[in-house]
């Protein structure tokens, strides 16, 4: 019980405090569960990065199932998971309660037409940021162009992208290109 | 309104089973699944470009954040947030629980390995195309608005500025110059 209460506070303080996404709670869970808790060693956290980014999900979630389960079994994993998002529920149901009353109110309206353009930047710039840590090869562009094209123009859902994209990465690197496993 | 319930549940648990590549890659996902598939929820571009402000302004995930809100805003109760929420985890647990239980080496297998090097460049192409929708006359009103994208996009792409810290000031200048 101790463990399970320990776990729940752990994930709930790095729900609380790590503003901009799931990356930005990685160090700070790796402080805490490697360096302050002893619960999993420097490696075993580097190896559940590897298997929290390979499945589907929010990697912050899926770090705090995987942490709370090896510690704790499923209690472990539903403490762990539910503490981590607990904070984010409460504040954006509290900003979405306020927004909802006050969206009207002229000076909301002013600022929210300043931020909108900035967020597209945001999301534009991440692109730059992700495809520079990727190794250049010309089917990752080519698969990075289409997608883009069929799903800004053509309007065809994401989720035949990816079914897409990850049966073209087992059939090139299978059948075209048996050799070359790192890339595609 | 059950069914309102019922198809957020729905919705939200596709996109948990395809939510790949971080957190703008999952706002692709939302914006197709919610804005252009949903249109009776209410929710426009221009809400859905101020969701992903406060997602990205406030602690959490941006996936769970923008759950959340939808959820709160397509049902305005807390339990509409709560289906949201919930459904949009419900597939890494029981993924993530599985792997536990009967996979010790998912990241070295091959086949794993292999699908996840397509899956990479399209996740990218998914951020690329939730910008270029964004990229409209909802949201880009008049000048101002390209001058203010203009200066956060060298801002987050060289200085490394925490993002929280652009969207402050794209809010301030929103409001001395409109």
């Amino acid at each position: 019980m101790k463990v399970l209460w320990q776990l729940f506070s752990a994930f709930f303080r790095i729900g609380c405090f790590t503003i901009g996404g799931g990356y930005a709670m990685i160090p700070l869970m790796q402080k805490e569960i490697v360096d302050n808790r002893h619960w999993m060693s420097e490696k075993d956290f580097v190896d559940m990065l590897a298997v929290t980014q390979s499945v589907p999900g929010v990697i912050a979630v899926n770090s705090a199932i995987y942490i709370g389960y090896k510690t704790k079994g499923w209690k472990g994993a539903l403490a762990a998971s539910f503490a981590c998002i607990i904070p984010s529920f409460v504040i954006i149901l509290l900003i979405a309660c306020f927004f909802h009353q006050f969206k009207d109110n002229p000076y909301v309206v002013k600022i929210f037409a300043g931020i909108r353009p900035a967020v597209v930047a945001l999301i534009a710039s991440s692109v730059w940021t992700i495809a520079r840590k990727m190794p250049f090869s010309y089917a990752a562009l080519i698969i990075t162009t289409a997608s883009t094209l069929l799903i800004w123009l053509c309007k065809i859902s994401p989720v035949y992208i990816l079914i897409a994209a990850a049966a073209w990465g087992i059939i090139y690197s299978r059948f075209i290109h048996p050799e070359n496993h790192s890339s595609c | 309104m059950l069914s309102v319930y019922w198809s957020l549940f729905i919705t939200f648990f596709k996109i948990g089973i395809f939510a790949f590549g971080g957190g703008y890659a999952v706002i692709s996902l939302i914006q197709h699944d919610i804005v252009d598939m949903h249109p009776e929820w209410g929710v426009s571009l221009q809400e859905f470009a101020n969701i992903v402000a406060i997602s990205q302004s406030t602690p959490g995930p941006i996936g769970i954040n923008a759950a959340t809100y939808v959820g709160f805003s397509v049902t305005q109760t807390w339990i509409g947030a709560a289906i949201a929420t919930t459904a949009m985890v419900m597939p890494s647990f029981i993924i993530m629980t599985a792997i536990c239980i009967f996979l010790k080496k998912l990241s070295g297998n091959q086949w794993v390995q292999q699908a996840l090097a397509g899956l990479r460049p399209a996740t990218i192409g998914l951020i690329a195309s939730a910008a270029l929708m964004l990229c409209n006359k909802e949201i880009f009103i008049d000048y101002k608005s390209f001058v203010i994208f203009a200066l956060a996009l060298p801002l987050s792409l060289y200085k490394k500025i925490h993002p929280i810290w652009i969207i402050f000031a794209a809010g301030i200048a929103g409001l001395l110059i409109y």
